[in-house]
């Protein structure tokens, strides 16, 4: 082999870093970051007695959601499931109808800035509290019951939707918005004109997205007593009934696998 | 030395590729590969380093079956064999470094590459290739920060990092520009010179191919119909491969990428099914 | 842009006739399922009740006014535990998602036939159950304390980091895959040089996005007894302390924003 090139002197090489380049602030974060990983992993504090006897439990759960027990509960479950699911329709067609009005409100491009402001307010508050905050507070006010289940599902399906709408309506193609501007339309029609036909599509699919998280949800806010399969499912467990609990834990999982295979399907027919 | 013999690829789909190509490459020669596309270039040169997995004949480098490998002695083979390609393939988000030394990967141990730390004599050999490439000054940026002839530089870098006894090439000008194709490829050609090593170079455009190789096999529809030197390249034969046409007028189409694409989704959809 | 079979008076309409019935039977099938959803939901709402919701608001408001500050110094403890909780909730949750993920994708998996399904219903469990639910299980297992709420969030942290990673696995760019592998290197050597650069910014965002979930979620993981701020919120429920609740939010709240900032700042830095 004839190298063209005069030999060079050995040449050390390591690899730049890759996310941080400064060596101070690499050398700070990681070390921070490792600094509290420990404090972390400190204040944890194990009871290994209490530990070794969950195991027991652990195992019985395990044996429970392996053997479902459907039948000696069903009522309770078949109460729960139906409460869950109409609180998810419910609460995504009242949400998504509530949400499109705030949504459009919510973007700068097409609404005055005190619409927008209000919008966006009403969309931080949704945004800012976790589903199961909100159903105290709606449980506390309506009462025990899928009511104040559906309009925690409702509130937290304005704060997903508006915002995600009104971010697509800001991101539109003003070129279309022009051109439709440019006919002589009005505002109603600039709406329907340009701005529908390019965020539709979208909306769509994430309303079906969001039926997926609402039944999700509408899973858990029972714990509260907000009505729902929650409820039946910490009842099984507080009665140690882990046969029955495995039994709502598989329905779960079948209902949001359904749900999720059937919205992908309409969403890819739609689109 | 290459010997191709009768070498067959059939796609699961039932598309022939290669009907019983035969051909030898002798120590230091570089061989231009024409053909139309779907002719089955892209096919052929996989095929010679087990990216594609041929379904009949013999390809022998130096005397060893390269179509018997399995497993670790593929990997060994696979080190043998220098591959620059079309669209680079260099891993964007690494280091023009990384990338050359991604060549080594068949030579080290997991650990080494892992925690980057190749032996010092894989790294001269690196920074040597760069200086002769003429990337010296890019050496620790990213690779999707250089310019599409640089990147290819790199590729070419990445391939000799192998210390390779063979070199495919796979259509090394398709993407770039026709000053920066013909650098790249009297690039190509002088580091084969300089190392005595053969090369089969798949590409388009004939014009430039005559520029450059020292022999010419055409292809079409998957058996080779002319091989021999660029200057017994008439129109008749030409014709002959590709069918008629203004030979003096040569341009690649939109068609032609077209095709040549379902070609590449054919031999993708098998190589998923294998890869990892 | 059908057209009427007599061409002297083209008629236009943007759909068939077919399709429009179509269009306008799933707008009615949609109003037919609310409203006997709506019925269902209802059947043992008692409107009594909501129609005392205002009074009943304005008289939660009018307790938890003004909040009881002094409250605040029985809050550190719980809020470090529960940052620690969502820190090492992700942790442990990526550190199990990541091998899951190269199972779960089609092009790195090792056994497309048994270990592929196998990782995606793992992660589809994961993500079908909300960490509260998760919770529930490990406070009845393992016993109540932070070591249940961790396990939790790391539960659930596995089905999202593990289908967001193994999609954007099955999305990268296979050529560079290709070129790596025509160098004779092995599988580990492939994974680190050629799948790893592709997915890592990907994967460090979608960790940092779940880190900033898991901190919501982990305030409330308490209401089931698995430490945090959420058991104080239990208490002060219970006992009615609605001016420490009015605290409490307050808190959350602001620890949801710092770690919104937090994670928005740091995914922007890397992507």
């Amino acid at each position: 082999m004839v190298s063209a090139v005069a030999p060079a002197a050995s040449r050390r090489w390591r690899r730049p870093p890759v996310f941080i380049k400064s060596r101070f602030w690499r050398i700070a974060i990681y070390g921070g970051f490792f600094a509290y990983l420990v404090m972390a992993l400190w204040s944890i504090d194990l009871d290994w007695t209490r530990i070794v006897q969950g195991l027991d439990r652990g195992q019985r759960f395990i044996e429970g959601f392996l053997t479902p027990d459907f039948t000696s509960r069903w009522r309770d479950i078949r109460q729960g499931m139906v409460e869950s699911i109409t609180m998810t329709v419910c609460a995504s067609v009242v949400g998504i109808l509530i949400s499109i009005p705030i949504g459009i409100g919510a973007a700068r491009n097409i609404a005055p800035w005190p619409v927008h402001a209000v919008c966006r307010s009403i969309i931080a508050i949704s945004r800012a509290f976790q589903e199961i905050i909100i159903a105290i507070l709606f449980v506390a006010m309506f009462g025990f019951g899928p009511f104040a289940g559906f309009l925690t599902l409702s509130f937290a399906t304005i704060g997903f939707i508006s915002k995600l709408l009104a971010d697509d309506i800001e991101e539109v193609d003003e070129a279309q918005a022009e051109a439709i501007r440019a006919t002589g339309a009005g505002w109603w029609q600039i709406v329907n004109y340009a701005i529908q036909p390019q965020v539709m599509p979208r909306l769509i699919g994430l309303s079906l997205y969001r039926v997926d998280i609402n039944f999700r949800e509408s899973s858990v806010i029972g714990i509260v007593g907000a009505g729902g399969i929650g409820a039946t499912l910490n009842t099984s467990m507080e009665r140690y009934d882990y046969d029955t609990a495995g039994a709502i834990l598989i329905l779960i999982i079948i209902f949001v696998m359904l749900a999720e295979y059937g919205s992908s399907h309409i969403r890819k027919r739609v689109q | 030395m290459l010997e191709v013999d009768s070498l067959e690829k059939r796609y699961k789909t039932g598309d022939m590729a290669l009907r019983g190509v035969s051909f030898t490459v002798a120590k230091g020669q570089v061989v231009g590969l024409i053909g139309p596309s779907g002719a089955g270039k892209s096919s052929l040169i996989r095929c010679i380093n087990r990216l594609v997995e041929p379904t009949g004949g013999a390809i022998r480098l130096n005397g060893l079956d390269l179509t018997k490998l399995s497993g670790g002695n593929l990997r060994q083979a696979r080190r043998r064999i220098g591959m620059i390609f079309q669209e680079y393939a260099l891993v964007e988000r690494l280091t023009v470094m990384e990338n050359v030394l991604s060549g080594r990967l068949g030579y080290v141990p997991f650990w080494r590459s892992f925690f980057r730390r190749f032996p010092q004599a894989d790294v001269d050999k690196a920074f040597q290739l760069l200086d002769r490439v003429g990337l010296q000054d890019h050496v620790d940026k990213r690779a999707d920060a250089l310019s599409g002839g640089q990147r290819q530089r790199v590729g070419i870098a990445r391939a000799l990092e192998q210390d390779p006894e063979l070199l495919l090439v796979d259509e090394p000008t398709a993407s770039l520009d026709p000053k920066t194709s013909r650098q790249i490829m009297r690039l190509i050609c002088e580091v084969c010179r300089e190392r005595d090593l053969p090369a089969i170079i798949n590409i388009h455009d004939v014009v430039l191919a005559q520029m450059f190789v020292d022999r010419i096999i055409g292809l079409r529809a998957g058996a080779v119909v002319f091989d021999g030197p660029p200057t017994d390249l008439t129109d008749t034969v030409l014709t002959e491969i590709y069918g008629e046409e203004d030979w003096h007028a040569m341009r690649k189409t939109r068609e032609e990428d077209a095709a040549d694409e379902s070609e590449t989704k054919a031999f993708e959809a098998e190589r998923l099914a294998e890869l990892v | 842009m059908p057209i009427g079979p007599d061409a002297a008076d083209k008629t236009w309409s943007k759909h068939t006739r077919r399709g429009e019935w179509m269009i306008w039977g799933g707008w009615f099938a949609l109003a037919v399922v609310f409203v006997l959803s709506w019925q269902v939901m209802n059947e043992r709402t008692i409107w009594a009740f909501v129609e005392d919701a205002p009074r009943q608001g304005a008289d939660l408001l009018s307790r938890s006014w003004p909040p009881r500050w002094d409250y605040l110094g029985n809050l550190w403890q719980p809020l470090w535990d529960t940052l620690n909780m969502a820190t090492l909730g992700t942790l442990l949750g990526t550190a199990m998602a990541v091998p899951l993920a190269f199972m779960a994708a089609r092009n790195t998996s090792p056994s497309l036939l048994f270990l592929r399904p196998v990782a995606l219903f793992i992660i589809v469990a994961s993500r079908s159950i909300n960490s509260l639910i998760w919770a529930l299980l490990l406070v009845a297992i393992i016993g109540p304390g932070i070591l249940a709420g961790i396990i939790a969030i790391a539960l659930r942290s596995i089905g999202f980091v593990g289908k967001l990673l193994y999609e954007s696995i099955e999305e990268i760019d296979e050529t560079q895959v290709e070129a790596v592998r025509a160098t004779g290197a092995g599988q580990l050597q492939l994974i680190d040089y050629a799948i790893v650069p592709q997915v890592l910014p990907a994967f460090v965002g979608m960790t940092i996005f779940r880190w900033d979930i898991n901190i919501r979620e982990s305030t409330i993981l308490g209401l089931v007894g698995a430490g945090g701020i959420g058991l104080q919120l239990q208490g002060s429920l219970n006992t009615l302390a609605w001016s420490q609740v009015s605290v409490i939010f307050a808190v959350i709240l602001l620890t949801v924003i710092v770690a919104e900032w937090v994670s928005s700042k740091v995914r922007r830095a890397i992507i």
